[in-house]
């Protein structure tokens, strides 16, 4: 976009952005890819079984039962999805608090990626909550449970999304070629990046905060008064996982977004996000050694839950912790990727165990998702890649933004 | 390093943010006389397993009446669910078969009350705890708190309510009994304030030692419950969970919210702090407009 594009768009004013924006809209790539084949079928039968979920009820489509009322949609959609979500603000904490520069050609699709995370994952909640049309209550009214953390988790949610969607709006102004706009977006970032690491670190750790008034539901394995720390600190590797894989991807996908100086910078940044997801695991697993010890649990481990636990910190902490030390010593960027991998896998295992698998464990009656859960999970994951990958070939997430801010 | 306007205004904006998300974050306890909340005692050496309670409740809110094969047997567990708030259940014990009531105990301070983010759930000043429907957003965040797993979904509706015994506050507020306590042939179920119950329940106990089980179920369970029960037997053979912590659940996560006001002030001026020491340093564009 250059000065040109700019001057024509202000003078037509506001019908032209309309017309551009309609023409946007129009696909841009392939239509018939591997993704959009296996995706398209999935997403039409997802919409079938939400109509039906809002037509007859919730327990038409899921599992879920009076013991346990959380089933997949909150136990992976939301409690996981979340934690994915957590390298946006760890990244910008990089770049805008500790002016980690090397960091910045990340940070915008980081945003991108972690605002739609939210955007759909908090959606995702709607479709869980049996009178959705109560949504706004804890927002706006005389309803405020402010002894709920579910209400903080609530509130953080949209503030978050506001403060990310301030952070990611200058693309949008560079996208709509509006000057005016961008300065000021700009001037917001700083304080948008503030508040949102703040309100990172206390919805991550309230995820984990929900729990604690289930404690005698959930296996003792699982369960401590620390879950909220221990949530917080893996949500930072977590989203590291997460940004290492996606970063990982969209150098293959959108090659063409991508400029020759930031494709080999993307490396090196892997290099130095794979030490601190390593540390960052290592404090984890420090954690939950120590929680262990603490509290005397060595004679659970002798019990299928025993061992499925040290399969979780053993075989997907302990593990890929190991492999992001090596690979940092080795260079070896395959090594990263696995790791990367099967951090997110124990993260998965972590959030599920805690919230589904471990949650009444004990009760005659086990709890499995249903293929109409499972679908419904796979449309809003998919949908939101489908948007992601929209919002990627048009605005300047990975490619070089015009650099308005240097040319004034 | 010096502060300038603009950073200042930054840095003022946001700690006005934090102060107003602050106040609106912060836990208050009611200070309330706990035991002057009304309750039912339950005594299950005087009850007959006649069901009586659950046709009665069923009757007061419109629930369908339990069929007749539907009947309590030692052996089988029978639950409350979205169509009863209240069962009766029949076990083998060493003491021969006991039969027990079971329905939402009405914590003093309740896990479901506290879970509420839209305060639908709430325990009113005279001991109740009812569901509301106009604030719900059926979350079932009630049902995943709850100690004793009361709170009841209508999984199979597009309306779903959210279902449990709420000791019959219409009627309480008129002063009447609940309708279960108020048609119970035997007097198994007697209301009254908790303080008149734990006094009449500790005489029973004193005046026929050999009767009575020595403990008052819900005298101390989750911080205090206004159901409370008599038992021949310890409760563990009758299908309590024993094992529940004696202080309130809600106390859980009283740390984590009292946390969160100190984080709001202290976390945005600490990343200012660190934004503005390494800002020099680098000579970040951002920041050079």
């Amino acid at each position: 976009m250059s000065n040109g594009n700019y001057t024509v768009q202000q003078n037509n004013g506001i019908r032209s952005t309309w017309k551009f924006i309609l023409g946007e809209l129009k696909p841009k790539g392939k239509l018939l890819t591997p993704f959009n084949i296996i995706s398209v079928p999935v997403i039409i039968t997802g919409i079938a079984l939400i109509i039906i979920r809002f037509w007859k009820g919730i327990g038409s489509v899921t599992n879920l039962s009076q013991e346990v009322p959380w089933g997949l949609w909150i136990g992976f959609d939301v409690v996981t999805g979340v934690a994915f979500a957590g390298g946006a603000y760890v990244i910008t904490f990089m770049v805008y608090i500790l002016n980690m520069k090397k960091y910045q050609s990340i940070v915008r699709v980081t945003v991108l990626n972690g605002f739609l995370a939210y955007l759909f994952y908090a959606g995702a909640l709607l479709l869980d909550l049996g009178r959705p049309w109560n949504v706004i209550n804890p927002i706006i009214g005389n309803s405020f449970g402010t002894s709920s953390v579910l209400f903080l988790v609530a509130w953080h949610f949209l503030l978050y999304m506001i403060a990310e969607l301030i952070e990611f709006s200058p693309a949008v102004a560079e996208w709509l070629g509006a000057r005016r706009a961008h300065k000021i977006l700009s001037g917001m970032t700083l304080g948008a990046v503030i508040f949102g690491i703040t309100l990172s670190t206390l919805h991550q750790s309230g995820l984990g905060a929900l729990f604690l008034m289930a404690k005698d539901k959930i296996h003792p394995l699982w369960y401590s008064e620390f879950i909220p720390a221990m949530f917080f600190v893996s949500s930072i590797f977590a989203g590291l996982s997460m940004v290492i894989f996606e970063g990982s991807v969209s150098q293959r996908v959108f090659s063409d977004q991508i400029s020759e100086t930031s494709h080999r910078s993307h490396d090196s940044i892997l290099h130095s996000l794979s030490k601190i997801c390593a540390v960052a695991m290592f404090a984890y697993f420090t954690l939950n050694v120590l929680v262990f010890i603490h509290e005397k649990r060595w004679s659970l481990l002798n019990t299928p839950m025993g061992y499925w636990y040290l399969t979780e910190i053993i075989g997907f902490v302990l593990l890929p912790m190991i492999l992001f030390f090596m690979s940092y010593r080795k260079r070896n960027i395959t090594m990263i990727r696995v790791a990367s991998l099967m951090t997110m896998a124990g993260i998965v295992l972590n959030r599920l165990n805690i919230s589904v698998i471990g949650f009444k464990w004990d009760s005659v009656s086990h709890y499995y998702p249903s293929w109409m859960e499972i679908t419904v999970t796979l449309t809003v994951i998919f949908t939101e890649i489908w948007i992601f990958r929209w919002v990627i070939r048009r605005l300047p997430v990975l490619r070089e933004a015009p650099g308005w801010n240097s040319h004034n | 390093m010096s502060i300038d306007r603009r950073s200042f205004f930054k840095a003022l904006g946001v700690t006005g943010m934090t102060l107003a998300a602050g106040s609106r974050l912060s836990a208050s306890p009611v200070p309330v006389d706990k035991n002057e909340f009304l309750g039912i005692l339950y005594d299950s050496t005087r009850c007959a397993g006649c069901q009586g309670c659950e046709f009665a409740c069923a009757e007061a809110h419109g629930l369908p009446a339990p069929s007749f094969e539907d009947v309590p047997v030692a052996g089988t567990v029978r639950k409350t669910d979205e169509t009863r708030r209240t069962v009766i259940n029949a076990y083998k014990t060493t003491r021969g078969d006991i039969y027990v009531k079971r329905q939402c105990m009405h914590c003093n301070d309740p896990a479901c009350t506290a879970a509420c983010l839209t305060k639908a759930m709430y325990k009113n000043e005279q001991g109740p705890v009812s569901w509301r429907g106009n604030k719900c957003m059926g979350c079932r965040y009630c049902m995943v708190s709850c100690p004793f797993d009361m709170p009841k979904f209508e999984y199979h509706s597009p309306n779903p309510k959210i279902v449990k015994c709420d000791m019959c506050s219409d009627r309480l507020t008129e002063g009447l009994k609940p309708a279960c306590a108020d048609q119970c042939p035997t007097e198994a179920l007697v209301s009254g304030t908790r303080r008149e119950l734990l006094a009449e329940a500790r005489k029973r106990i004193n005046d026929n030692p050999g009767q009575y089980y020595d403990q008052i179920y819900g005298e101390h369970e989750a911080g205090g419950t206004g159901y409370l029960y008599l038992s021949p037997v310890p409760f563990e053979e009758v299908g309590f969970n024993t094992t529940l912590q004696k202080s309130s659940y809600p106390a859980l996560t009283k740390g984590f919210l009292y946390a969160v006001p100190s984080i709001f002030v202290l976390w945005p001026a600490v990343l200012l702090g660190i934004q503005q020491a390494t800002k020099n340093d680098n000579n970040n564009a951002e920041e050079d407009e």
